[in-house]
């Protein structure tokens, strides 16, 4: 299979890729690692006339300490936030959720930007950056605008970042001393969610001082599960079943030849409890 | 058309490509390195897995002109003076191919895994090769092969 022609623009940095994007109007796609992009550019899914390739723009690459917060380039490769010292010390939830994607030829490529921009529900960088209250740096040809995680995901392959906009960055508050737990469900190895569980806690003895719970595939965007945060503020390993009773609530998620949306309800509330036992270190 | 100038297994190359040129079609097209092949087409099986800077890449999933100024190591480009990669001489060892059209891939997969994690257990092989699907499921022996190979590379160490 082999994509349909189009032009290639390879900008060296933002306000270059800005201006090529500003100039190509709306029918110009972004490439950050390809690994989406470019099974949909050969199955012809979709025939942009112009593809960005941000692949050399360096300043969009690494992770910097921002003081209370980390700051991750938005062409950060999974790879690379895997074995990252401040991700795992500061953002270990999301370490551990980036592991699981795909394979490590794809972890090698794709990027954390990317996968949030594209939005896929079933990806596994949404629900992890929902969960840790990331912020997202957006520049686009009006100047820079943050927005919340609660705010980025709008629908299916759908963010707040316009055409001709770019995600920089992605800023986490740092949850330093938080445990953390990514619980996958696939039927195959490397594939996408059936449905995931990303959660950390803040704990005490023991004893959750304070929760987040992000699912991956419950809805057409990644989802926060707000009723369990709270439901499991004071509790132990011995009492989170039926805290996380209510994962699901709220929920609307997909069925299809992997499971219908009751079994994904079932799974979320398993998946839950199970997350936040590891994330307690049980 | 776009010029690029890649070094591929050593050798430097320039050629003016199509944008939409794939990375494996690159290699085995203009550059002649039938080596390397494609085998689902989707990203899925790594049949096509090269070095891209040192890493693993699937080459059917990148287009050639993002492999500009860069260097990439094909299967053809493992040996030295004629020589098998202690891989490849593993993987010949352990009968570790019953078609062979994943061996490519696999091979270039197993030496990014040691690179990572020089001693890895079976589990961790195992995970370490979930990007490479062999059709003649030969798993029990690519694992054989991976673990033979990281025995001998520690060997030469000491």
């Amino acid at each position: 299979m082999i994509p349909a022609t189009f032009d290639y623009a390879a900008p060296t940095s933002v306000e270059e890729a800005l201006s090529v994007l500003a100039e190509a109007g709306d029918d110009a796609k972004v490439l950050a690692g390809g690994q989406s992009l470019l099974p949909i550019l050969r199955m012809r899914l979709n025939a942009p006339e112009k593809v960005v390739d941000l692949g050399r723009v360096e300043a969009l690459r690494g992770v910097r300490d921002g003081g209370d917060h980390i700051a991750i380039g938005s062409m950060t490769p999974y790879s690379e936030v895997v074995g990252n010292a401040l991700v795992q010390e500061h953002a270990g939830l999301l370490a551990k959720a980036v592991e699981t994607v795909a394979d490590p030829q794809i972890r090698h490529r794709g990027t954390v930007g990317g996968a949030l921009v594209h939005a896929d529900p079933a990806g596994d960088v949404g629900a992890p950056v929902l969960a840790l209250d990331a912020t997202m740096v957006v520049v686009g040809p009006g100047g820079e605008r943050t927005v919340g995680a609660g705010e980025f995901f709008h629908d299916l392959f759908e963010t707040a970042v316009a055409d001709g906009e770019l995600l920089t960055e992605i800023r986490i508050p740092k949850h330093t001393g938080w445990g953390s737990a990514y619980e996958k469900f696939v039927r195959v190895s490397h594939q996408w969610s059936i449905v995931a569980v990303a959660a950390t806690v803040k704990a005490e003895g023991g004893t959750i001082t304070e929760a987040r719970v992000g699912l991956t595939n419950m809805g057409s965007t990644p989802l926060r599960a707000t009723a369990v945060e709270q439901a499991l503020v004071g509790k132990g390993t011995a009492d989170l079943a039926d805290a996380c009773a209510a994962a699901a609530e709220g929920t609307n998620p997909p069925s299809d030849l992997n499971g219908d949306a009751d079994y994904r309800r079932h799974l979320a509330t398993v998946l839950t409890r199970r997350a936040v036992q590891h994330a307690l270190g049980g | 058309m776009t010029r690029i100038t890649v070094t591929v297994d050593g050798a430097s190359y320039t050629d003016e490509v199509e944008p939409r040129m794939l990375l494996v079609h690159y290699l085995r097209e203009v550059l002649g390195k039938v080596g390397t092949v494609v085998g689902c087409d989707t990203s899925n099986c790594g049949a096509c897995t090269v070095h891209l800077d040192g890493r693993s890449v699937k080459s059917c999933n990148m287009l050639a002109v993002q492999a500009d100024g860069h260097e990439v190591t094909t299967i053809e480009g493992l040996s030295t003076n004629g020589e098998l990669h202690p891989m490849q001489t593993a993987f010949h060892e352990n009968h570790a191919l019953q078609c062979g059209y994943c061996t490519p891939g696999m091979i270039m997969q197993a030496v990014d895994l040691l690179k990572e994690n020089p001693n890895p257990s079976e589990e961790e092989i195992r995970v370490g090769l979930e990007g490479n699907l062999c059709r003649c499921t030969g798993y029990h022996n690519i694992v054989k092969a991976v673990a033979a190979a990281a025995g001998s590379s520690q060997r030469s160490d000491a």
